[in-house]
């Protein structure tokens, strides 16, 4: 048996998506961003910090933000890891180790990713990637779905739970509107020890990249930020492994988007080929109802057909048997006629002599 | 009409703008081409 | 408070003090005052939610179970209108009705979750976040619930007396079935997509890359097991409402379903291994994780799948209908696994969630009006039998 037509139909579908599919992934590999040029970043280094928590409080009074319950140069509070909140926008931790007397201060705050999760998971476009490098956030477009904190990776965004009416999501700003001014963060411009540097983000990477080489030892030899996540605008230089600092290290360099991308591709085709897809299924099963439909109809009409030939036949065969006994009945009637008019001959015979006598 | 995109999140947001438009047309008119295309059949009872 | 619990109460006309009226009418009642804290008092008043978990209860039960318990409607209306499986004709109202009231709540649902609930048409009128997969959902419950919507008037309009409109309708029931089965499809699956942005907070033997589509395959079975169970629950309490046509076929709607389940959840379970070997998860099963991610495939997938196979290869009702409340068990289980046990796993023991008995309380509420309102319609409206007026058109 050869190949059908539906056969041959059906390879050249499986080849034809075959031969599209690494199409359709190379179109979209073959994309590639590297950020808002000249972007500003902020670079930490670790080692610079004494914990005096003088960035808390700039940050605090520069945002307008509530006053904590203890003081700023209370730093008793130190003793507590410390998660950002909804009135904290940065807060520093510290870290002690047993094999060193100098504790280590860690300043956390939003890092402000070249490619943000929280831009990318926000479905009302409340939070996006500034030209300065600042993710920023709109509060007026924000339905407080809090998918963004769900998405962070680095557990920044925060939520102000305790209001009914105007929640919004707190997160460091990057003092993007001071640095429109011209001005620096908050917290870099109050740091008293250059343990923050405000720069271009190239420029940065640059400087960490010189004092990790000029300064063999004191560093790891990582640029916290640079790649992780897609890398992030602020970057950090560490005397020890960033895990042991609480920083995640097993975050990989694959920027947010690009988890969700595939998952996303899927929809719109999913979409069109659904329809058509679906609406062939019913095509197909009408079809197969109709053809048994029309195979019973037709059974039917066999059979009517029959039944109508063995009644004709009947009919006539009625018909006939109808006729012969109509022709009896006038054949008797005939002959019943004859048998009387003959009587009536030989009543008067004279009469009669007279026809016959006509007839030969 | 090339635009200029720094980040992949701004061209993302971008192109499934356009590619929700397009399935939102793929939606309305393929039943419609659907009716087009089946105009002709005799009248059945399409539940 | 009173009046509406007991307007609610009248609803079903037998005697009022009723054991079910009695317990809904409390739980609506404490439902109603924790409502007014909620919403004069923020989230933080009534929920256990914090800065590492901004998502609990609510979307973990509500939202993700009730969209997951909702899959019924799609899946008969497609076998019965698509696939031309007719027999199955008598099951496709109740579980539309079950779809529509369980969208119907997810959305209330969010209503009390979300800050700011009276922008939550924003994503969809006002500023449309297309890259984020949440964008995806609303817009899919958005359109699905109002197909739902659609879908189910002919049954209130049949009940009202409109025939024209109700004419009107029944037409459009075969484009609204492959749009519903479109939509439900997507957002079932972006339901799970959600999670793929957070690879470092799931644990490993739940984040996938195939998230999206175990979300859809373990929907398909969801759906097919809440049908079973609901179909139990009102051959229980709504027999005398049923008509021989509903009767008749829907001994064979159970066994039919039970088995497509049985089928669809051995194949996901093939499906979780392969998300397993594609990311070399394997290790991770010798952990305590790993024997809780075997208690949900092993105690909620394939013993459930066994037992429907025997329950249908036996003909055994009794035994598909227990099985079904027992698969339903495990859809829970897993969503609740994704969203809260395993979300966040690495956090230390004292800042994982757990939610409050408010928390607790809004979703019975939620559940207790779903509940109610299906009895209030399954009583009324020809749902469980055909309207007499309309019997000749649909069987012809």
């Amino acid at each position: 048996m050869g190949i059908t037509r539906r056969q041959l139909f059906g390879w050249m579908a499986a080849a034809g998506a075959g031969a599209l599919a690494p199409g359709v992934a190379k179109a979209a590999a073959g994309k590639h961003f590297s950020g808002y040029p000249e972007s500003f970043g902020v670079l930490h280094d670790i080692t610079h910090c004494i914990g005096c928590r003088k960035c808390e409080a700039a940050c605090n009074e520069v945002n307008d933000l509530p006053d904590p319950d203890t003081p700023f140069d209370d730093l008793k509070v130190l003793q507590d890891k410390r998660p950002l909140s909804a009135t904290a926008y940065t807060v520093v931790n510290r870290y002690q180790f047993e094999s060193a007397s100098e504790p280590v201060y860690v300043k956390t705050q939003c890092n402000h990713c070249l490619e943000p999760a929280c831009a990318s998971a926000c479905f009302v476009k409340a939070l996006r990637k500034d030209e300065t490098g600042a993710v920023v956030y709109d509060a007026s477009l924000c339905v407080g779905c809090r998918y963004c904190m769900i998405a962070c990776p680095f557990q920044v965004p925060a939520y102000e739970y305790d209001k009914a009416f105007t929640p919004r999501v707190m997160k460091c700003t990057l003092c993007y509107s001071r640095i429109r001014e011209g001005k620096l963060p908050g917290c870099v411009a109050a740091c008293p020890k250059e343990a923050l540097t405000f720069g271009r983000r190239d420029d940065l990477i640059k400087e960490a990249q010189r004092r990790i080489n000029r300064n063999p030892g004191q560093y790891v030899d990582h640029i916290y930020g640079r790649f992780e996540m897609g890398g992030t605008s602020w970057l950090y230089l560490s005397p020890r492994s960033f895990s042991s600092l609480g920083m995640r290290e097993d975050l990989g360099v694959k920027a947010a988007p690009e988890y969700t991308s595939g998952a996303l591709a899927v929809v719109p085709m999913a979409v069109t080929a659904g329809v058509v897809l679906l609406t062939g299924i019913y095509a197909i099963a009408r079809r197969r109802e109709q053809i048994a439909e029309d195979e019973r109809q037709a059974a039917v009409a066999q059979t009517r057909a029959r039944a109508e030939e063995e009644m004709k036949q009947k009919l006539t065969e009625q018909k006939k048997a109808a006729d012969k006994e109509r022709e009896a009945i006038v054949n008797r009637e005939v002959e019943k006629a004859l048998k009387e008019a003959e009587q009536e001959r030989a009543a008067d015979k004279p009469a009669a002599d007279d026809d016959s006598g006509k007839e030969t | 009409m090339e635009q200029a995109f720094f980040t992949l999140q701004e061209f993302m947001t971008h192109t499934k703008s356009v590619v929700y438009l397009l399935m939102a047309a793929a939606l309305i008119g393929l039943p419609l081409f659907w009716l087009f295309l089946t105009g002709r059949d005799e009248k059945k009872r399409t539940f | 408070m009173q009046q509406i619990s007991a307007s609610l109460k009248n609803a079903a006309k037998t005697s009022v003090w009723t054991p079910f009226n009695i317990v809904a009418g409390i739980i609506i009642a404490v439902g109603l005052v924790l409502t007014v804290i909620r919403f004069t008092g923020g989230l933080g008043a009534v929920t256990n939610l914090d800065h590492h978990t901004p998502w609990g209860l609510w979307i973990g039960f509500d939202l993700l179970c009730g969209v997951a318990l909702a899959a019924g409607g799609y899946m008969t209306s497609a076998a019965c209108y698509i696939f031309g499986l007719k027999r199955f004709h008598a099951a496709v109202r109740p579980a539309i009705l079950t779809a529509f009231l369980g969208y119907a709540l997810v959305v209330l649902a969010l209503h009390y979750d979300v800050g700011r609930p009276w922008r939550l048409p924003y994503p969809i009128f006002y500023s449309q976040g297309t890259s984020s997969l949440l964008f995806e959902v609303a817009l899919c419950v958005f359109l699905y619930l109002t197909v739902l919507f659609v879908e189910f008037t002919p049954a209130a309009l049949e009940w009202l007396g409109l025939k024209r409109a109700r004419n009107l309708v029944v037409r459009l029931v075969l484009v609204l079935t492959i749009f519903g089965v479109i939509l439900s499809t997507l957002h079932q699956s972006s339901l799970g997509a959600l999670y793929l942005i957070a690879p470092s907070k799931l644990h490993p033997l739940w984040y996938s890359s195939y998230l999206a589509l175990f979300f859809f395959v373990s929907s398909m079975f969801a759906g097919l097991s809440m049908v079973i169970f609901e179909s139990t629950l009102s051959h229980r309490f709504l027999h005398h409402k049923m008509d021989e046509h509903h009767l008749e076929q829907s001994h064979g709607v159970a066994i039919s379903f039970a088995r497509a389940a049985s089928f669809i959840m051995m194949g996901y379970l093939f499906m979780q291994m392969i998300g397993l070997a594609a990311d070399n998860d394997w290790h991770h099963l010798t952990t305590g994780w790993g024997a809780w991610y075997l208690l949900e495939m092993i105690g909620f997938v394939a013993l459930p799948a066994f037992f429907f196979a025997l329950g249908s290869r036996e003909r055994n009702l009794r035994l598909i209908r227990w099985t079904a409340l027992w698969a339903v068990l495990g859809i829970v289980f897993n969503r609740l696994n994704v969203s809260l046990v395993a979300f966040n796993w690495q956090l230390p023991a004292d800042q994982r969630y757990f939610p409050s008995w408010m928390e607790v309380g809004i979703t019975l509420f939620i559940v207790t009006l779903g509940v109610v309102a299906y009895r209030f319609i399954a009583t009324r409206m020809p749902i469980l039998y055909e309207h007499p007026d309309y019997r000749e058109q649909q069987e012809e």
